[in-house]
Formats: C-alpha cells, sequence, structure tokens
C-alpha cells in the first residue's frame, strides 16, 4: 500500500510577458520560497527536488537544473529534471508525488518555470529537419490543422472557440498572479484579432509568458502548515508517437486511457458529476471542447455542446480553467505545474477570487509535443 | 537593454544581451529515411509496408510504430494524393522561409496510411479545403536532390474532392 501523499504548500510568480528584474534562479527560487512559507517550512526541511521545463533550446541553457541546485537548496540531497515537453510541469509533480509515495521520502520540493523573454520558443519548434518540410510555424501551425479536423468531425460552429477565449480571460480577471488581465474582452475582441494560424486567431492563442510554479508535497505523517492539505487521490502519465497509421490525433487513445486509469485510482465513474472543477491545458481555444471529449466529460462530439450551454464557465456546473488557464499564463514549462497546483489550490479553499464555492475534488491535467504526453492527477479536500 | 552606441554618462548598467543563436547539425538519416530521400532525388516517393499491419508508412523511419518490426518491403507512391487537414499560416517567425500568408497540408499520398505535412500553392489561400485533390511539383530534374527541397510544393490535379469518409481515419 502507497504511502498517501499530499499538496501542502504552494507558490507561484505573478506570470508576465517579461521578468527583467530577476534571473531564471531567482525567478524559480521566488516560487518555491512561496511554497515553503505556505508548508511553513524551512529549505532544510526538504529531503528532494524535482525541477522540470520545456526543451532546453529555448532559453538555450543546456541542463538548467544544474545549476538551479543552489538556488533552490538543493545541493546535497536528490535532484531530478523531468521533461515531457508542456505536459512537464504536470510530471514532474508527479514524479515528485512517487517519490514520496513509495515512501521514499517525506517532503519533496518540486518546481517548473519557463522564461520566454530569455527564448525564442517559436524559432526553437520550427527548425528544419531533412525529413520534413520546413513549414512548420509553431505549436499554432501543429495544433491548427488538428483543430480544423475536430470541428469537421464534431460538426462544431466557429463561434466555439471564441467563446473559449472570452470564459477563460474573464477568469484570469479573478486571479492576480494570471499574465493577461484583459477587462474589455468580448467575443467581438476575439473575432477582430489577426488570424495567425487559421481557423486560429490571435486572441485564441496562449500568450508567452516568464514564470514559475512550485509546490511541497508531503507524506501524512509530515503534513505541516496552517493552510489544509490537498490529498492526492490518483497519479498517471501516457505517451503515445506522434505518427501511426490510424493515430486519432483529434482524441489521443494516450489521453483517454490516461483518463480512465487516473480516474479508476480516484473512484470517478461520472468526472462532469464529481468534480467540482478542473484545470485543463488549453492553450489553444479549441482545446477546451475537444479535452471535454477526451477526458470523458460527455459523450463524443458533444465537447462543443458543453462549451456552448455554459457549463464550463465560472458559474456552470463543472466550471474548467477557473484561474484563467494557459490562453491566460503561460510560462510553458510551469504552464503544466500551475494546472495541478491550481486545483490543489481549489480544494484547499485558498484559490481567493477564482475560488469554486465548497471545491472537494478535482482534476489536473496537462499535454505536451505533438498531442503524445499527457499527465493527470485528481486531488481532495478530504483523505484518499 | 543598454545600447552602449547610445550610452551617455546617466545610463544604468548593462543587465540584458540579445544575442542571435544558430544551431547547424548534421543528420544520418539511416537506411530507411536514405531511401525515401534517394527517391526524392528521382523524383518520386518510396514508402515501406508494415509485414504485420500492411500499413504503408512514407517517409517511413524504419519501423513499424504500431507492431515494433522492421519495415523493409518497399512501395512506390502515387504522385497524388488528398488534403486531410490544414491550416493557413500567416505568422511570421525567426527563420521562415516561405512568404506568409501560405497553406500547410496534412498530405495523404494514394497507396500510403500516414499523411505528411506540404506546402500547397496554385490556389487562393481561401479556397483551399479539406479533400482536395492535389499532386507534387517536383524543381528541374537537375536540380534533384536527395533533400524534400526536391518537392517546389503541392497542386490541385484537378481531380473531384475525395469524399470525407476516404480520409476520415487519417485525421
Ligand atoms: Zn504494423
Amino acid at each position: 500500500m502507497a504511502e498517501r501523499c499530499a499538496v501542502i504548500g504552494v507558490g507561484q510568480t505573478h506570470h508576465k510577458a517579461k521578468r527583467d528584474d530577476v534571473s531564471i534562479a531567482g525567478m524559480v527560487r521566488e516560487a518555491a520560497k512561496m511554497a515553503l512559507a505556505d508548508a511553513d517550512l524551512t529549505w532544510s526541511d526538504i529531503d528532494a527536488v524535482v525541477i522540470g521545463k520545456a526543451p532546453d533550446m529555448f532559453e538555450g541553457n543546456m541542463m538548467p537544473e544544474l545549476y538551479l541546485a543552489p538556488a533552490l537548496g538543493a545541493v546535497g540531497k536528490p535532484m531530478i529534471r523531468v521533461h515531457t515537453a508542456g505536459s512537464v510541469g504536470g510530471s514532474t509533480a508527479l514524479v515528485a508525488a512517487h517519490l514520496v509515495k513509495s515512501g521514499r521520502h517525506k517532503r519533496v520540493l518540486t518546481v517548473a518555470y519557463e522564461k520566454q523573454s530569455d527564448s525564442d520558443a517559436m524559432w526553437a519548434l520550427s527548425v528544419p529537419q531533412p525529413f520534413a518540410a520546413p513549414l512548420l510555424a509553431g505549436a499554432g501551425g501543429y495544433f491548427a490543422p488538428v483543430i480544423r479536423a475536430y470541428m469537421r468531425r464534431a460538426g462544431a460552429p466557429d463561434h466555439i472557440g471564441r467563446m473559449v477565449a472570452v470564459k477563460d480571460r474573464l477568469n484570469a480577471l479573478r486571479n492576480p498572479y494570471a499574465h493577461l488581465h484583459l477587462p474589455d474582452i468580448d467575443m467581438a475582441m476575439v473575432e477582430e484579432s489577426i488570424m495567425l494560424w487559421e481557423p486560429l486567431r490571435y486572441l485564441e492563442s496562449c500568450p508567452s509568458s516568464d514564470g514559475a510554479a512550485a509546490m511541497v508535497l508531503a507524506a501524512e505523517d509530515a503534513i505541516s502548515g496552517s493552510n489544509p492539505p490537498a490529498w492526492i487521490h490518483g497519479t498517471a502519465m501516457r505517451s503515445e508517437p506522434t505518427i501511426f497509421a490510424g493515430r486519432d490525433q483529434v482524441n489521443p487513445r494516450a489521453g483517454r486511457e490516461c483518463a480512465a486509469d487516473v480516474y479508476a485510482q480516484a473512484g470517478i465513474t461520472n468526472p462532469r458529476e464529481q468534480f467540482d472543477c478542473a484545470e485543463v491545458y488549453v492553450p489553444f481555444s479549441w482545446y477546451e471542447p475537444m479535452w471535454l471529449e477526451n477526458l470523458g466529460f460527455c459523450e463524443q462530439g458533444d465537447g462543443w455542446k458543453l462549451t456552448e450551454s455554459g457549463a464550463t464557465a465560472f458559474d456552470g456546473d463543472i466550471p474548467w480553467n477557473c484561474s484563467g488557464g494557459v490562453l491566460s499564463s503561460n510560462p510553458i514549462g510551469a504552464s503544466g505545474m500551475l494546472r495541478f497546483l491550481e486545483v490543489a489550490m481549489q480544494v484547499r479553499g485558498q484559490a481567493g477570487e477564482h475560488q469554486v464555492d465548497g471545491a472537494k475534488l478535482a482534476l489536473g491535467q496537462a499535454y505536451g509535443g505533438g498531442a503524445q504526453f499527457f499527465s493527470m492527477w485528481v486531488v481532495g479536500s478530504e483523505k484518499p | 537593454m543598454t545600447d552602449a552606441t547610445t550610452a551617455g554618462a546617466d545610463v544604468g548598467p548593462v543587465t540584458t544581451l540579445a544575442t542571435p543563436i544558430s544551431l547547424d547539425f548534421d543528420f544520418t538519416p539511416g537506411v530507411a529515411q536514405s531511401r525515401f530521400l534517394k527517391a526524392l532525388a528521382t523524383g518520386t516517393f518510396v514508402g515501406q509496408r508494415c509485414p504485420v499491419c500492411t500499413k504503408v508508412y512514407v517517409p517511413s523511419r524504419g519501423t513499424c510504430p504500431t507492431d515494433g518490426v522492421a519495415t523493409t518491403e518497399e512501395v512506390v507512391l502515387s504522385n497524388s494524393g488528398t488534403v486531410t487537414t490544414f491550416c493557413v499560416v500567416n505568422v511570421p517567425f525567426a527563420g521562415q522561409s516561405i512568404e506568409i500568408p501560405y497553406i500547410c497540408a496534412q498530405i495523404l499520398l494514394d497507396g500510403a496510411n500516414v499523411s505528411f505535412m506540404g506546402l500547397i500553392q496554385e490556389i487562393p489561400t481561401d479556397q483551399i479545403r479539406m479533400g482536395l485533390r492535389v499532386e507534387a511539383v517536383w524543381v528541374d530534374d537537375a536540380d534533384l536532390t536527395p533533400s524534400l527541397a526536391s518537392i517546389k510544393y503541392f497542386r490541385p490535379n484537378g481531380e473531384t474532392d475525395a469524399p470525407y469518409e476516404s480520409y476520415e481515419e487519417y485525421l
């Protein structure tokens, strides 16, 4: 029987286009110190550090974990780097959770970050390769054709993407840490924004952010701090190749199987009813209806109807991305951890203006690469 | 960033420096991709069939990801295919080699079971559609090389659009 594990401390930076007041080391330390303070711990109480970020080529720092060890109090302690592209923030938290659940460590600090202003992610994601035409224009160029395929398959009307873009930005107004605060956001403003990768417009896409996220995870006999713990009820990761004959790119099998695994651990048979909220990796607006279907919140083809009905809005029956989500803050490596951290905040009752009343059970999800990596956890206010 | 050429006495210390970055690498394609690339130098597409599931991969990486076996049987594919899905790229970025806006499409060659990304031209960007039938346009014979640079682009081949059901499973 695995040890119980809980989130006892969370920290995040104010996500911004450019944090020119701090280095990467200063930025990750800022989030880590917040998480330690929340858990009422100091650096010396931590047994191990697990860190994640997206590809090294983004900032051009190879193996940045080596230089970040002193900033994170990790000198002389186990330090692990995790890398699963955009899902990395989620899988980093999961590796940390598994170190506790296995009984190996009592208290683990986990951190994820990206400093996009130090980098050129578009360039790094579009480097020409001799066996592929040099057409790829960043992540949007990769996912826009998949979104078009979803729209055709589900018969979804054009305005659904704009609805998600507005909803998540309205939510961000409740979150002081969110990068984008657009008080005037509405459907017309999204529609008037420039078309980047048709059918995706500028305001249907995530921003480029600098930011970091951190959490302290602890075993049951090492709980500390004055905020209640968020108990981990299930953890799962899956991957699949980006190319194979018959691959369903719109509704990837790895995502469906990852959800089935984490739901089985947490006793979830009806996610829409049992969860009080969810934080799901939606970097482009249309990924909300697509992941609603992939995660089993509705039948295949009905995701856009759920979005259209308002069910996923802040006052809906299953609010998604109350924090504003990836559409409002995207420090890539940290974006997945922010999903996991935000649901921990919800079940701890510490989400402030974007708190869902009485949230007890919530799903955090992240995906990465060509939708080939998935990580998920379920957290609750009650012990599993 | 402080611009040193205009720095006056009251300019603060340099805290950030933007420097160009480049990435040069040698690529060793291996057996399967070498065959694909060499075929490009003759103006043809060559794929490989999985002996277990019989699916045809182009370009092949030499193994079937589903069955984990080597794909050794070579299959010469058609010069024509179907646009399964696409986007119109209208975003500039560092290192971009094609003028925007351009059509980036997933093309399923006739006889293949995986699509690959290709540039579509000779059709206005507002007329591109799923199911469009296209053909490869190659560079002049003298300019053919074992690289994707041998394909200038794809263009409509004049055939009737493929029905959605014919490529639905490749999305
Ligand atoms: Zn096979």
